[in-house]
């Protein structure tokens, strides 16, 4: 059917609220976006559908993912009446013990929260129950007790691939009422109203991004939504398209009826399957009630939506080489100006944002731009959904109002370092990014704040580092990196970089001179203001941060040859304490060079050969009794 | 080469937007690398000189245009992988695999295949399951919170036997 009163939408909305929320039935979702699907969410799923072929007061369906990576698999009971209840770590082996004990199922020790009412924002407030009353609520847990979720509002509650569901929470609501009660420039007006700023990097204003390219005049505009996702420890844009692809394509119509654009592209990375799965069906879904392609909701609007696929090119990320790459051509930046507002697709006016800029429109949309503003902070309104991963207890996704302090995210959300270790940075904004040490944990998260201490906002990617991660193998992680993803087109960065990370290989074999930091110096400025393209420009973050923070780290590697972190496998050593070694012998079983020997139950006996040793790290790893440790010049794990 | 497959695969990208990396990849899928002959074929019904075709191919890190091995053991090297360990995850599987760190193919590719064509080993830039750091990936299953003490036993539900 096609949608076109808003006596449609409510029929559909009444459907989809039946199956998020049935009267009389049972329903079981399981976690299903691919992280909770790499740890086994995929068999807990089936082995559910297999003992629940007869049970008709059970409806089982898929959810995308709540963000709480940490205790994945997840899944959610709804008892009606009740409420959901979040089971954690669930294994194939629990299902039985879950659907046997619906009656007492807040008794079972593997729930880890309940959800009672949910606030999916374009919609009133739904209440799924308030009946279990020992079981505390998802919001009472420190991992979400900071966050607000504004981008993530239907995340891990609803099935992402069922339309119904999406409406049944309010969407599509904001494109009623933007096609029929709202002009484009009222619409830019409220964008631009509530001080979004472009989640995919640079910040830019999304409001005036939209007034410049509506005021091309052009017979096809195009709209890009860059879902390339390229920083390397990010991953917020695929569980956006995974859990709620039909935020973004929302987002995407209104978008293209505020700047006359009839054609959408989503550019997609190959990495994620999944996403573009779903996102396709969501477009189905869309197209079949009307949402998309001609007459859209009756207004006269018309507008689509394709996908194009990427296929592992950084550089792509950028606007101008991904205009390049959806053309089919090699994925290198053009100059700009021309901007693509002007010249971007095929040569026509082309509007470019990011997956999570586009989700946050309908709520614009919907709730106004003075509503928006009431988050964040004066010059970062909204939210902003950070992957916060490394080395922290609880990775996860966690969305906060921008103007949030680091030591928040880093401590409340992700509660510390993991088994006693201390955080010693923070590293935002991938490869373009630096690393914060803990010294400005104290620092509210904003676009001019990470930009102030060296780094970058990017995309949101979080990665904690502890006193085991070594900061100039970061510093040479992301220069290689760098140098790999470079296209090569401009002088700097394709040889300059190159230049760094071989100073940096050198410092990290215990080759390094004391002229090597002010040499990593200079190139870092050269690099940084002569590269064309924002690859080049920001590359030296990472080295530019860690020296400027850790040069401790630097000099202790040139001048001591040790590397105190223990990573650096040319300063390091592998050594086996005889004491605590009760001569197993599986460390000598799994070395993949032989190079341990001793005598079986001879402790004592047991010793590494350095020269045959690769330093592969097996023996550490598999011995049980902590008996290898792990050396550099009289630092040690031992 | 099945020329009506590929014939297929063309007349699916009615769309201009995407049409060569979609239909590359869709390649792929089939072959798990693109053959020679699939890429002159390619050229010619769309008109593209073969020469842009093969810079594409060499340019995007997804594509291979060597004949690949049964499994596709895929390391991510992220950001958040590095730091949990990444690199000694793939130390080990070329050990385990007998694949020699030195060899690389001729576009410069990290992309090595044992001996028996039963393996193929590479390295990724991030899977977006940085939160199960390390991962892998075989063929299409992704693989969290793997650990060397594991790798074996991963191993052998692709058929890997330890020599
Ligand atoms: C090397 C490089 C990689 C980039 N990668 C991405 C990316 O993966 N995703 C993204 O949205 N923006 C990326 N950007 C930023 C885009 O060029 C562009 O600014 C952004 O998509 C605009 O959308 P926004 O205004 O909504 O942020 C990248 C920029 C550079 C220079
Ligand atoms: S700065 Fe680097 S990535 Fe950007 S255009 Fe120049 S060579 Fe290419
Ligand atoms: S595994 Fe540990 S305890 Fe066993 S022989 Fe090796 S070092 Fe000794
Ligand atoms: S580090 Fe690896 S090569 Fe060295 S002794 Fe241990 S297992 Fe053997
Ligand atoms: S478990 Fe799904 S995003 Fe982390
Ligand atoms: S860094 Fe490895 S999956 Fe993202």
């Amino acid at each position: 059917m096609r949608i076109n009163t808003l006596e449609d939408l409510k029929y559909i909305r009444e459907t989809g609220l039946k199956k998020l929320k049935p009267k009389q039935k049972v329903r079981i979702s399981v976690g299903m976006a691919t992280c909770g699907i790499s740890v086994g969410g995929d068999a807990v799923f089936e082995e559910l559908k297999e003992k629940l072929k007869n049970r008709e007061d059970i409806i089982l369906t898929k959810t995308g993912c709540i963000g709480f990576c940490h205790v994945e698999p997840l899944v959610n009971v709804y008892i009606p009446g009740k409420g959901i209840l979040i089971y954690h770590h669930v294994q194939p082996k629990d299902v039985e013990k879950i659907i046997n004990n619906l009656d007492k199922a807040e008794q079972l020790d593997n729930v880890v929260c309940q959800i009672d009412k949910w606030d999916h924002i374009t919609s009133d407030e739904i209440i799924y129950g308030e009946g279990f009353t020992n079981i505390p609520c998802w919001n009472e847990l420190k991992f979400f007790k900071p966050q607000r979720k504004l981008v993530m509002r239907n995340s891990g509650i609803i099935n992402p691939e069922d339309i119904d569901e999406y409406i049944a929470v309010g969407g599509y609501s904001a494109l009623f009422k933007a096609l029929k009660e709202m002009t484009p420039d009222e619409i830019i007006y409220e964008v631009k109203g509530s001080g979004l700023r472009g989640r995919g990097g640079a910040g830019f204003p999304t409001g005036i991004k939209w007034e410049l390219a509506k005021k091309e005049k052009s017979d096809i505009k195009y709209l890009i939504c860059n879902a390339d996702e390229g920083d390397p420890g990010a991953y917020m844009n695929r569980n956006e398209m995974e859990s709620d692809p039909h935020s973004v394509i929302e987002g995407m119509i209104i978008g293209g009826y505020a700047i006359g654009a009839q054609k959408g592209i989503i550019y997609i990375r190959a990495e994620y399957p999944l996403a573009l799965y779903r996102l396709q069906k969501a477009i189905d879904g869309a197209r079949h009630y009307g949402l998309l392609g001609k007459n859209i909701l009756g207004s006269g609007f018309d507008f689509d939506i394709t996908i194009s696929k990427g296929a592992g090119a950084f550089v792509c990320g950028e606007e101008t080489a991904l205009i390049a790459s959806i053309e089919g051509d090699i994925g290198r930046p053009r100059p700009r100006p021309p901007f693509p507002a002007q010249k971007g697709l095929w040569g026509k006016p082309t509007n470019i944002n990011n997956v999570e800029t586009w989700t946050n429109i309908p709520l614009i949309v919907k709730k106004g731009g003075d509503w928006f503003r009431g988050f964040g902070n004066e010059k970062s309104p909204g939210t902003k959904v950070f992957s916060l991963v490394g080395k922290v207890e609880n990775v996860g996704l966690a969305e906060v109002e921008l103007g949030t302090p680091i030591k928040t995210v880093v401590y409340n959300i992700g509660g510390g370092a993991s088994s006693g270790k201390k955080v010693k940075a923070v590293q935002t904004g991938g490869p373009s990014g630096g690393c914060i040490p803990t010294k400005f944990f104290d620092l509210p998260i904003d676009y001019e704040n990470l930009a102030s201490v060296g780094s970058i906002m990017g995309s949101g990617g979080m990665v904690a580092m502890d006193e085991n991660t070594c900061m100039v193998d970061t510093a040479k992680f992301f220069l290689d990196f760098t140098v790999d993803e470079s296209c090569g087109k401009c002088v700097p960065c394709r040889e300059g970089l190159k230049h760094m990370l071989f100073i940096l290989e050198n410092i990290t074999k215990g080759n390094g001179k004391e002229e090597d930091i002010g040499t990593l110096e200079e190139l870092s400025e050269t690099v940084k203001t002569t590269s064309l393209c924002g690859l080049g420009q920001t590359a030296p973050n990472p080295v530019i941060t860690t020296l400027k923070y850790f040069k401790d780290e630097y000099i202790e590697h040139i001048n001591n040859k040790r590397c105190p972190a223990l990573v650096c496998t040319a300063l390091i050593e592998f050594e086996i304490d005889q004491k605590k070694c009760t001569g197993c012998s599986v460390c000598a079983k799994r070395c993949p060079t032989k190079a341990i020997e001793g005598i079986l139950g001879k402790g004592e006996t047991f010793k590494i050969d350095q020269n045959k040793c690769i330093k592969c790290g097996t023996c550490l790893e598999v011995c049980k009794f902590d008996a290898v440790i792990k050396t550099s010049k009289g630092v040690s794990n031992g | 080469m099945n020329k009506e497959q590929i014939e297929d695969i063309i007349r699916k990208y009615d769309n201009h937007e995407g049409r060569i990396l979609g239909i590359l990849e869709d390649i792929q899928e089939i072959y798990k690398y693109l053959p020679k002959e699939s890429l002159e074929f390619v050229s010619e019904k769309l008109d593209i000189p073969l020469s842009k075709l093969y810079s594409i191919a060499t340019f995007y890190s997804f594509f291979n245009l060597k004949p690949v091995g049964e499994h596709i053991i895929t390391v991510c090297m992220g950001t958040a992988c590095h730091v949990r360990g990444a690199k000694d995850i793939l130390n080990n599987l070329m050990e385990l695999l007998k694949i020699d760190v030195n060899e690389t193919t001729e576009d410069g590719k990290f992309f090595l295949t044992t001996e028996d064509k039963h393996f193929s080993l590479n390295t990724a830039r991030c899977f977006g399951c940085c939160s199960m750091a390390p991962v892998i990936r075989v063929d299409d299953k992704i693989y969290g919170y793997v650990t060397i003490k594991e790798l074996p036993k991963i191993l052998k539900t692709y058929g890997w036997k330890s020599k």
